[in-house]
């Protein structure tokens, strides 16, 4: 087998297994067939999971450059995220909010570079 | 399933109620998977290959995540176990999906799973807020993943294509950051909430070093953590109200979904105050 016939099997392989740990992490859970007894304060406590999950995806993305928080003001994300939360309380779209929010970043990001 | 069967799905109300619910986050998903879609041939991988992995993996993060290890060759079972834990925080959520879907037979729980995503997971829990399983939860589900799984496909394939054309630096992705911010903001109902989110950034922020994304985890631990402590705070400073009825009246009826939690009126009569 030459090389690219190494290379090609490789990625399909390892997406092959990419694709099971998708089902299997997604579906945890919900595979064995009897339910697995979790402690009651747990069951209540998972219910602030998923809003910190998606927080743990969010924050970094809106304060952090290359591993670092941001030090400037002169970046188009906090005027863009300040504007997107006050129409978001305001209205409750979500759909507004990111009209709202891209219409103060791109001018600021493409046209400014900040 | 019959074709007739699942066109009578999607005729479901309840279909078409998950179909409406993601369309307003449908935009900041379509931006997102496009930029995925250009990260991942900028990753160094074919513009096949990509399209393939995009079909079947169906996981952006994790994707973005692997797409460099397997440009170095990295062994497989550090491309598996960085995609594992990447994807932890839906091990956590799988927890859940298991109240509503349990009865289902194990092919339909694979399936719910696989194309389960955290928005499509906010979305279904404010609809169904308590752990109930109902019929007509299935096809919500259906309605709401059919439309993330369309849009993400479709940008993340028009990304791969246009790779050389879209450009990245014009920050098209932070559409999705917003669209995920607007979910979020729709989840703080009240001060635990609100003091588990700010809390869960923190934390996310502080481990943001640590590798594989396990920051994401530790935000978790913490929030659930603050999340308990600030419900046990609000309880204890809750007192039962007390409300003195006179000796002829009826006692006002509690409400008929009042849960007995100590934080009630409870109604009293007169002669029972002294």
């Amino acid at each position: 087998m030459s090389q690219d016939d190494w290379d090609l099997l490789y990625q399909l392989t390892a997406i092959v297994g990419l694709t099971i740990i998708t089902v299997v992490t997604r579906a945890f859970f919900m595979i064995p067939k009897n339910e697995l007894p979790l402690p009651d304060w747990l069951k209540r406590g998972l219910k602030y999971a998923p809003l910190a999950a998606l927080m743990a995806v969010i924050a970094p993305e809106l304060l952090m450059v290359k591993g670092e928080l941001t030090k400037t003001l002169l970046d188009a994300r906090i005027p863009a995220v300040i504007c997107a939360t006050l129409y978001y309380f305001k209205k409750r779209g979500i759909l507004g909010t990111i009209v709202v929010g891209m219409a103060v970043y791109l001018p600021l990001h493409i046209g400014l570079g900040w | 399933m019959s074709l007739h069967h699942r066109r009578r799905a999607i005729d479901h109300p309840s279909f078409r109620a998950g179909v409406v619910d993601m369309s307003g986050t449908a935009v900041g998903i379509a931006a997102w998977a496009l930029v995925t879609g250009v990260a991942m041939v900028k990753a160094g991988i074919s513009a096949p290959m990509a399209i393939f992995m995009s079909l079947v993996v169906y996981a952006g993060s994790a994707q973005l995540a692997v797409l460099p290890l397997m440009a170095m060759g990295s062994p497989m079972w550090v491309v598996w176990f960085t995609a594992a834990c990447v994807n932890l925080r839906f091990v956590i959520l799988s927890s859940m999906w298991r109240s509503y879907f349990a009865h289902l037979p194990l092919w339909h729980r694979l399936c719910i799973g696989y194309f389960s995503g955290d928005v499509i997971f906010v979305a279904f829990m404010r609809r169904y807020t308590a752990p109930v399983a109902k019929p007509q939860q299935v096809y919500y589900f259906w309605g709401a993943s059919s439309l993330n799984f369309i849009t993400w496909q479709g940008f993340s394939i028009a990304g791969i294509l246009l790779a050389n054309v879209v450009p990245l630096e014009w920050g098209l992705g932070f559409a999705g950051v917003l669209a995920l911010l607007g979910v979020l903001y729709s989840m703080l109902i009240d001060r635990a909430t609100k003091v588990a989110a700010l809390v869960a950034a923190t934390a996310a922020i502080a481990a943001y070093g640590i590798p594989l994304k396990l920051n994401i985890l530790v935000a978790i631990a913490c929030a659930v953590t603050i999340g308990l402590l600030v419900e046990a705070v609000d309880q204890r400073g809750r007192k039962p109200k007390i409300v003195v009825v006179a000796k002829n009246k009826p006692l006002p009826s509690p409400g008929p979904e009042q849960p007995d939690d100590g934080t009630t009126a409870v109604p009293v009569r007169e002669e029972h105050v002294r």
